[in-house]
């Protein structure tokens, strides 16, 4: 059992997402930087859909009552065991009664927290993880409170080897400026082609609005083409028919302050959506701080798919590593 | 007499406000005196406004941040001097 003794700002159970009910409105929450997700749970010995902390800015303090073994993997944000710093993308042993507390953010946003065998928590439509505006998932549908308890689950495929550690060259880095790729559409035919083009032209500010739901930019205006909306379109120019929106879509309602729709975000609507964040980009997404700036960089969906690859070769070569 | 100055850092990126609401006062003014747990500011981010609060008891000097504005995580808040017989 782990003890709950500072919940940290905002950290919630999260396992690979509720998969499957996106068409009936239920988005999947889940790890927001999935390639951190997967990779604690490969050094613990987990299978890869365990539920592990998703630790936000702030990180807990947590007093494990058992032997176990633990992994930290994300951005910065250093973590101590019985206030000595250990590292990060590592297995690490844990003896009954060992506090883990951690240090100010360094860099990156969120940091994993993977024990072997998971967390124990009822799996609702086939995933453990926390979706707060619905109160569904994880410990109770919310982000951990002082006092929780958390169970260990069963969820070991292999035995774990201590002292494991990530090659330098998977481990990413995170920096203030990021540059995101994205795949023009669906519905960047609204925008003029000035505001296409500053949309890529311009450092992107991220506001204090950026968590699981979406992440809100502040840069300039942008302008849509002139028209007659159609029936069933609201009447701003932002408007389009309703339609879904992609995890990672963009929207800019009335041209003012982009949004990036992110894991626990609504499935659709009427904005028109200018771009889509890359799958392998939204890991990184997930490492971005409120007032750091993005750039986004328009790639083919060939790029895409590539892209893709090249995380999951990442993720296999590691787990081979591992195993050996 | 001594006295000890530390730094009241930011825990986590986000906007700084010194006053609980905007209509209220602001919770310390410079040259007051700090209880440890005396709330110093808020910072807002995620929806949620985190509460900054003095770990140590002395006088807040002054502020190094103003309100209202951006913070970063580790960015200095404000000078607590702390003061011991």
């Amino acid at each position: 059992m782990i003890h709950v003794i500072h919940p940290g700002l905002q950290t919630t159970i999260q396992d690979g997402g509720r998969i499957g009910f996106y068409e009936v409105g239920m988005p999947p929450s889940g790890a927001m930087d999935k390639y951190s997700y997967a990779v604690s749970n490969l050094l613990v010995g987990n299978n890869e859909n365990a539920s592990t902390l998703e630790i936000t800015y702030l990180g807990p303090t947590l007093e494990f009552k058992v032997d176990t073994v633990i992994a930290l993997t994300g951005g910065d944000i250093p973590p101590k065991i019985n206030g000595e710093l250990v590292p990060m993308w590592e297995t690490l042993e844990i003896k009954a009664g060992d506090q883990l507390s951690f240090d100010f953010v360094k860099s990156g946003a969120r940091v994993y927290l993977a024990i072997a065998g998971g967390i124990d928590v009822p799996q609702i439509m086939g995933s453990r993880s926390t979706y707060t505006l619905c109160g569904i998932g994880g410990l109770e549908g919310r982000s951990l409170q002082a006092g929780d308890k958390l169970e260990i689950g069963t969820d070991n495929e292999r035995t774990p080897i201590v002292g494991a550690r990530i090659e330098d060259k998977y481990i990413p880095t995170f920096t203030k400026k990021h540059e995101i790729r994205v795949v023009l559409g669906l519905c960047s035919y609204r925008l003029t082609e000035e505001s296409k083009e500053r949309f890529f032209a311009i450092d992107w500010l991220v506001t204090p609005e950026a968590n699981r739901v979406g992440y809100r930019f502040s840069g300039e205006r942008l302008n849509f083409v002139d028209r007659e909306q159609p029936f069933g379109a609201g009447s701003n120019p932002s408007n389009v028919v309703d339609l879904g929106y992609p995890i990672g879509s963009i929207q800019v309602p009335d041209g003012v302050e982009p949004i990036a729709l992110l894991n626990d975000a609504v499935t659709g609507g009427g904005y028109a959506t200018i771009a889509t964040i890359i799958s392998s980009d939204l890991n990184k997404m997930g490492q971005i701080k409120t007032n750091e700036s993005v750039r986004f960089v328009s790639v083919s969906i060939d790029e895409a798919l590539a892209a893709r690859k090249v995380v999951k070769n990442q993720l296999e070569e590691i787990k081979q590593q591992l195993n050996r | 007499m001594m006295s000890e100055s530390t730094k009241v850092l930011a825990a986590i990126p986000g906007m700084f406000y010194r006053k609980p609401s905007p209509e209220e006062d602001v919770y310390l003014n410079e040259g007051d005196k700090v209880e440890v747990g005396d709330i110093i500011g808020l910072i807002e981010v995620m929806k949620t406004f985190y509460e900054i609060k003095a770990e140590k008891a002395g006088i807040l000097e002054s502020f190094l941040t103003e309100h209202e504005t951006m913070v970063d995580a580790g960015q200095e808040l404000a000078i607590l001097t702390e003061q011991s017989e």
